[in-house]
């Protein structure tokens, strides 16, 4: 004796939260009835193993019949087929869409193509998330990216609007979007240590002051206003070469620096003995970000040239903090450099991925 | 040219991809009527085209748009080759006939394609002009309404009820016509989809006519159901109940009075103005049967049992039936009366001819029965009677049962033939009128009037009613269920016009229901239903019913105001409860005591049913659903011997059916079943029996017996322990039911059960006294009187599986309640969150399984079906599953299929409930309660008011009348006071936990949220649906119309679509979409009193294919929350938009 058929179909689309996420992590049927015996529900509900083995069967079904419309949330809200309150439609596309951080950081900043996602299963293999959450993830990353390749205006609107995610998840995916576009390298050993947080901290920074949407140039309607960096500003940025070339400015930018902050901290020493290595490292990463390749290295060129040296002479967060300030505003003091706007918003940006950067 | 039909092409959207180098599809759409077809432009490539069509008017008969659909088919333009469909929608016009429903179709439909299922959806404009016709000869029957409700509708009135209508139409079947052999399947299923569609209009155009023809404007119960015979042909067959309805005016009263609490005062003089109208009506010589809703909360009487009807295997070629002697003999010489010489009829000859092989309406009383052993081996066929079924031949006298009927000189038991009933009844009036005893008053008169109503109800073909609820005051008593089977061998259909053999075949069966009924001394059938099912080339037609005696206030032709005094003072919650047959003549061995709620009248133990509880009935704690499963082999066998070997095996299939209802009964301490359903399924090789019910404790009924296990041989010491807790655990489980389901008696009944014998007797024996040949029944009667605990035998192959049956049957968990009809006695507090669904399960079960393992089998398949839909439900509880309906078939050799639908409803759990009392009683007080709870002289006095209000209402009471409520208010009374009690004691309670209560409800939840977050494009309208006839928390304001749908799905790639299960799951979520899309486009927010009366499954693993046909039907209706309603008293008009726009998500 055996059950052929057994399907239950509710006028409003019944789903449970719990079973829901078993999917999306790529757990079997059988997986996650196991999870699901452990998890206390039988007792709670008086259930049996089989109940129990008819409902997730039943439930991955339905949302296996509902991944396509997943695909494209705006579909779920006008679709007639399945009649899901929209709460749980929000539910469903939010989670649906959510990924895991240790998974992100194994593709962030690669290329979004058929190569990458045939290595899925090392990074599976890697994170220990199952191979079909990393494909869902990644598919995931790929439609977003390819939505919004061809969308104009702002991108995290963008992806809001499209995919219907909540704010925070919109911000992540226009980061992700944001990585993969300009292929930052964060894959690097020495960048091991920082999480995608960090670096969707860093991406917000970047969009939101180094992109043509950010300067308000454009009249919103550009394509990829977001997604590519200010050509124009990127050119201005080797201007800046100047406070590390003119050996004059240099010394007066370092005295500046180091009379402001002398006493105010115990690493002053070290400040001041690595102020022109420092200068040097920040404005050169400045000057080759015309170049795309360097702007590939931008995290790492900033963990080695700055972060590095900062951290093995044990700077606190206030140290950088005061440094950075006294830094990037000394600059406006000096007589001869002209490059002030370009300076501040350069240094915006730098000052806070670094901060946000700087962390054990 | 009576009507013009005009059809808009707006736009479309999601379409399938139907150019694979573009990705794209150039569509177009073609708009047929009739013969008539319209086209759009190609609105090239886009997946979401705006065609924004002129309006494509077709100018048609009435007639054709009654049986017509409008059809739309959306296509692909192709330059070089033929353009491929993309898919249909096929849209009902009818609902635009009637100026009552909707006005115009408007909205996003799905395009349907029987192998594709839905691909996209496409906007259109639907509306119809339609003349007046003025051709008294016509064949249309526009504008009568159709609503599959077994209760009126609940924005209507009936003026009048005026019965039964039936009709069938035959067809061959496209499917299996030559030309199938070269067509592809899509165009197969397309046919077939819509000549199916075709011929429901058809067949609803012809009921209507009926109705018009008997003067009434609307069907109510409207039942229609497909056979699908194969080679044969295809059948589609409705039966319905006319009447004539009258819109209620919906705003002033309504808005503030919720549901029950009909405004009593000015609907009691309904009656009297009612009769002005009947005079008017009564155009045809069929007597009109007339109701006027919300009378009051009048009701009485009823009875108990179960009558089975005989199976006769009719054969090709009707050949006198053989075997069709020895019906007549009784057994029990108590059952037997003397024959009166009756003048008989020709008629008469012949109807006996026609039924009496077919004899055995053998009534299994349970008591009885049990300590009987059914000789299985041996059967002899059909012919003969199982020894000791006692058989029901009881007359049916017409004397009202509880009028102490002392005289009944006139016995007959020729219960067949209307006409020699009528006669006979004549007799008694007369012995009553001389027959001097207790009720003498009132005796010869309501035998008068009883035999007014009855013979009025005769002379109609079919007294029969598929309502299930009724207005007040019109049942008056319920006999017991009535069913009748037969086993039919089909044969092809030749003249599609002239369908008399399938119309020959459930005449014959109705004929004997009708019979059934008299045996109980009834005149009429409620709850009537047919049923089929179909093997090959065997056919087993099924018909059951309540037996009932309805008011004869209601008779066109009754003398209302004498009827309106008699009828008005028995006591609402107990009157259907009285017996209606003679006390004397009962057509089964029954054991009358009298109604535990006014002492007054005689009960029997147990009542069976197939209506739905009356809301008035006093009911003790809460109700459950009971299950009777039962699968038997039969061996394969072709043609007549296939069709005898089934007629043969059907008898015990409803005994044991019916002893294990009775078992599961008892166990759970009831005596009373409620919508019972019992369906019987063919295949090759086994029979499926599946009676559901609901089970309650009716006040009036006298407590149930426990069950005794008794053993055969008594010497063993090892089985007498085995016995002995097989004891135990029975008396455990009765215990445990009990509290579960609240059964606790009230004690005015436990005072008087003090002495229980002696008063009742010693009342009898006064009644009795001028009646020395009765004395000795009604003396043996009484003496079963207490010890109902009944026997069962362990020894017994049967009962041995009976009480593993019994014990296997596991309870429902905490928080769940269920039943299989409308209202879950014990609760009102229903919230707002609803969720209808339907499960589907297929089991294939291994060759050579004995009996006890099919069944066991079989019973755990419906077992573990439960546990998982109250599994899936959790979230919803404290909740109730109601109208669970389990549809049971056999669609191959080793495969059952079982599929349920019904809905799952939230409800408070506080205020938990008394005894049943009125709900409009429990309204007012709760509503006390909660505004003022320390005013109890307050409280006291409005409760005593409003439950008095039925009773002292109607003017004019007549001594006896006075007198008889006088009782009920006497014990009433009692079981008030403490109902008071209660509800002051829990009124603290109650108000801190309405505070608990205001955690947001689901719903709310989700609407809140919906207003905060503005989704783009979020278009789509909430359509609830329901199997219940209304909505809680919320009143319909609309009736739209009638939905009635049928689809084929088909697909070859079975193993891509996620197999057998992601194949129907994605089919019937389809259907659900389907259905909400019509209704949503016809201006309506939900379905009600939808059903799935069809899921054929069939598939081919092997080839990788499977079909499927699903038939659903409902009401789409308008419904505004009683919230919104009292919030903002606004038109009708503006409520109606408010909710279809902003509709809940639930």
């Amino acid at each position: 004796m055996s059950v052929e058929l057994d399907v239950f179909v509710g006028n409003t689309t019944i789903m449970d939260k719990e079973v829901y996420q078993l999917w999306l992590n790529g757990y079997t049927v059988n997986d996650a009835v196991k999870v699901r015996i452990e998890g206390g529900v039988m007792e709670e509900c008086e259930a049996s193993a089989e109940v129990l083995l008819s409902d997730t069967m039943d439930q991955y079904r339905t949302f296996q019949m509902c991944e396509r419309l997943l695909h494209h949330p705006a579909k779920l809200a006008n679709q007639l087929l399945f009649q899901i309150p929209p709460d749980r439609q929000a539910m469903l596309i939010e989670r649906y869409y959510a990924f895991d951080d240790s998974f992100v950081r194994e593709v962030l900043g690669k290329k979004l193509s058929k190569g990458t996602k045939k290595d899925l299963d090392d990074v599976s293999t890697k994170t220990g998330i199952t191979l079909k959450s990393c494909r869902r993830q990644f598919d995931n990353f790929k439609r977003v990216f390819k939505v919004v390749e061809e969308l104009k205006g702002p991108l995290v609107e963008n992806i809001r609007q499209h995919f219907l995610l909540p704010d925070q998840l919109a911000r992540d995916y226009a980061a992700i979007v944001f990585f993969a576009n300009n292929r930052f390298e964060t894959g690097k050993k020495k960048l091991q240590y920082l999480t995608f947080q960090d670096f969707a901290f860093c991406a917000g920074q970047l969009i939101n002051n180094w992109t043509l949407g950010a300067v308000g140039k454009t009249n919103n309607m550009m394509e990829d206003m977001d997604v590519d960096l200010d050509k124009e500003f990127l050119q201005d940025l080797k201007d800046l070469k100047i406070l590390i070339t003119d050996k004059d400015l240099l010394d007066q930018h370092k005295s500046l620096v180091c009379n402001a902050l002398r006493g105010k901290t115990n690493v002053f020493n070290e400040m001041e003995a690595n102020f022109k290595n420092l200068s040097r490292g920040l404005v050169n990463i400045a000057a080759k970000l015309i170049n795309a390749k360097d702007v590939r290295d931008f995290f790492i060129d900033l963990v080695e040239k700055f972060i590095e040296p900062c951290r093995s002479d044990k700077w606190t967060s206030i140290d950088m903090n005061l440094y950075l300030t006294h830094y990037t505003n000394s600059a406006h003091i000096l007589d001869t450099f002209k490059h002030h706007a370009v300076w501040t918003r350069y240094m915006g940006v730098i000052k806070s991925c670094i901060l946000r950067m700087y962390h054990d | 040219m009576p009507g013009k039909l005009k059809a808009k092409i707006v736009a479309g959207r999601h379409l399938p991809v139907m150019d694979r180098a573009s990705d794209l599809t150039d569509a177009f759409v073609e708009v047929k009527f009739g013969n008539t077809t319209f086209k759009t432009d190609v609105y090239p490539k886009s997946l979401n085209p705006q065609w924004n069509s002129e309006w494509f008017k077709f100018e048609v008969d009435d007639e054709d748009l009654q049986d017509e659909p409008l059809q739309i088919t959306v296509l692909d333009h192709d330059t070089y080759s033929a353009n491929d469909a993309i898919g249909k929608v096929y849209i009902d016009i009818d609902p635009l006939l009637c100026s009552e429903a909707a006005t115009v179709i408007s909205g996003w439909l799905p395009i349907y394609d029987t192998i594709h299922g839905i691909r996209g959806e496409i906007n259109v404009l639907v509306k119809v002009d339609l003349f007046n016709d003025l051709n008294r000869f016509r064949q249309s029957s526009c504008g009568v309404k159709f609503f599959c409700t077994t209760s009126i509708p609940r924005c209507y009135r009936a003026v009048m009820v005026h019965g039964f209508v039936e009709e069938l139409v035959v067809n061959e079947d496209p499917e299996y016509q030559w030309i199938d052999r070269i067509r592809t399947p899509r165009a197969s299923n397309e046919a077939r989809q819509r000549l199916i569609f075709l011929m429901s209009g058809e067949l609803q155009r012809k009921i209507g006519l009926k109705v018009l023809e008997m003067g009434g404007n609307a069907v109510v119960g409207y039942l229609q159901c497909f056979d699908l015979e194969g080679e044969s042909g295809l059948v589609v067959r409705a039966i319905g109940t006319a009447c004539t309805l009258e819109k209620i005016s919906t705003f002033p009263a309504t808005a503030t009075h919720p549901n029950n609490s009909s405004p009593s005062k000015d609907m009691k003089d309904s009656p009297q103005a009612a009769p002005s109208t009947l005079g008017c009506r009564s155009t045809h010589s069929s007597p009109v049967h007339s109701a006027s809703s919300r009378l009051s909360q009048g009701f009485s009487v009823s009875v108990p049992t179960l009558l089975f009807a005989g199976m006769k295997p009719r054969h090709r070629s009707s050949e006198v039936p053989r075997a069709r002697q020895c019906r007549q003999v009784p057994h029990d010489p108590h059952d037997l009366v003397t024959t009166l010489p009756r003048t008989c009829h020709p008629v008469l000859h012949w109807q006996t001819a026609m039924t009496s092989p077919a004899p055995l309406p053998f009534s299994c009383q349970s008591n009885l029965v049990y300590s009987l052993k059914m000789p299985l081996t041996n059967q002899p066929g059909f012919g003969e009677e199982a020894p000791g079924v006692p058989l029901s031949s009881g007359p049916p006298t017409p004397l009202r049962a509880q009028t102490f009927s002392s005289f009944s000189p006139s016995k007959s038991y020729s219960r067949q033939s209307s006409s020699s009933d009528t006669e006979l009844s004549l007799t008694p009036k007369t012995g009553m009128g001389s027959g001097g005893s207790a009720g003498k008053e009132a005796g010869p008169l309501k035998a008068l009037l009883r035999q007014q109503t009855q013979s009025a109800l005769e002379q109609r073909e079919y007294p029969f009613f598929t309502l299930t609820a009724f207005p007040p005051g019109f049942l008056l008593h319920v006999g017991g269920v009535v069913s009748a089977r037969s086993v039919k061998l089909l044969d092809r259909i030749h003249n599609p016009d002239e369908p008399e053999t399938r119309d020959a075949w459930w005449e014959e069966i109705r004929q004997e229901i009708k019979s059934h009924a008299k045996a109980l001394g009834c005149h009429a059938v409620v709850g009537y239903s047919e049923s089929t099912s179909i093997c090959e080339e065997v056919c087993i037609l099924s018909a059951s019913g309540t037996a009932a005696v309805l008011s004869s206030r209601f008779m066109q032709d009754g003398p209302l105001d004498t009827e309106h005094r008699f009828e008005e003072v028995v006591s609402p919650g107990c009157g259907f409860c009285h017996i209606p047959y003679d006390e004397l003549n009962i057509p089964f061995p029954a054991q009358l005591t009298y109604c535990y709620c006014c002492r007054r009248y005689k009960v029997p133990d147990v009542l069976f049913t197939t209506i739905d509880l009356p809301t008035e009935a006093n009911v003790t704690g809460k109700g459950c659903l009971i299950q009777a499963r039962l699968c038997r082999t039969k061996k394969k066998a072709q043609g007549e011997g296939n069709a005898t070997a089934i007629s043969s095996l059907l008898p015990f299939l409803e005994y044991e059916l019916h002893t294990q209802l009775m078992n599961k009964l008892k166990l759970r301490g009831m005596n009373a079943l409620f919508g019972l359903r019992i369906q019987i399924s063919v295949g090759e090789t086994m029979l499926l029996g599946l009676a559901s019910a609901t089970g309650v404790y009716l006040t009036a009924l006298p407590s149930p017996g426990g069950i005794q296990i008794a053993g055969k041989t008594p010497s063993d010491i090892t089985y007498e322990q085995h016995i002995s807790t097989m004891q135990k655990k029975i008396n455990d489980t009765i215990d445990k039911n009990k509290e579960l389901y609240e059964i606790n008696p009230p004690e005015v009944v436990e005072e008087i059960i003090g002495s229980p014998i002696p008063e009742p007797r010693q009342r009898s024996r006064l009644f009795r006294s001028h009646s020395e040949s009765s004395d000795e029944v009604s003396e043996l009667d009484l003496s079963h009187g207490k010890k109902d605990a009944f026997v069962l035998e362990i020894d017994d192959t049967d009962a041995v599986e009976d009480i593993h049956a019994l014990l296997t049957d596991s309870p429902t968990p905490a928080g769940f309640y269920s039943c299989n009809t409308e209202i879950m006695p014990g609760i009102q507090n229903w919230t707002s969150a609803i969720q209808m669904f339907t499960s589907v399960r297929v089991f294939r079960l291994n060759a050579n399984l004995t009996n006890q393992g099919l069944n066991k089998i079989f019973s755990d398949l419906c077992e573990n079906l439960l546990k998982s839909l109250y599994f899936k439900l959790r979230s919803m509880v404290p909740c109730c599953l109601c109208h669970l309906n389990f549809t049971v078939a056999i669609p191959e050799d080793e495969l059952i299929q079982v599929a349920v639908t019904a809905v799952a409803m939230s409800f408070d759990k506080e205020q938990p409930l008394e005894n049943g009392k009125q709900s409009g009683e429990k309204t007012l007080i709760k509503a006390i309660t909660e505004n003022d709870e320390q005013l109890q002289f307050n409280l006291e006095l409005n409760a005593e008011t409003s439950s008095h209000n039925p009773l002292s209402s109607p003017k004019g009471l007549s001594e006896v009348g006075s007198h008889l409520s006088a009782r009920d208010r006497c014990s009433s009374w009692i079981e008030q006071l403490k109902l008071k009690a209660h509800t002051i004691r829990r009124g603290s309670v109650k108000t801190t936990s309405s505070l608990e209560k205001a955690s947001p409800l689901p719903e709310g939840r989700s609407r809140s949220l919906r207003s905060n977050r503005s989704y783009s494009g979020s278009s789509v309208a909430v359509v609830k649906m329901t199997p219940l006839s209304f909505i809680p928390g919320a009143k319909i304001i609309k009736y739209l119309g009638i939905i009635n749908m049928f689809f084929i799905r088909e697909t070859s790639s079975l193993r891509e679509e996620g197999g057998v299960s992601g194949f129907l799951h994605t089919f019937i979520a389809e259907v659900f979409a389907m259905v909400r899309a019509h209704v949503a486009a016809l201006g309506g927010n939900a379905v009600v009193s939808y059903s799935m009366k069809e899921c054929v499954f069939m598939e081919n693993p092997n080839k990788n294919q499977a079909q499927c046909l699903i038939n659903v039907s409902g009401d789409a209706v308008i419904f505004v929350r009683e919230s919104e309603l009292e919030s903002t008293s606004v038109q009708t008009q503006s409520a109606t938009t408010h909710t279809s726009n902003g509709g809940e998500g639930t």
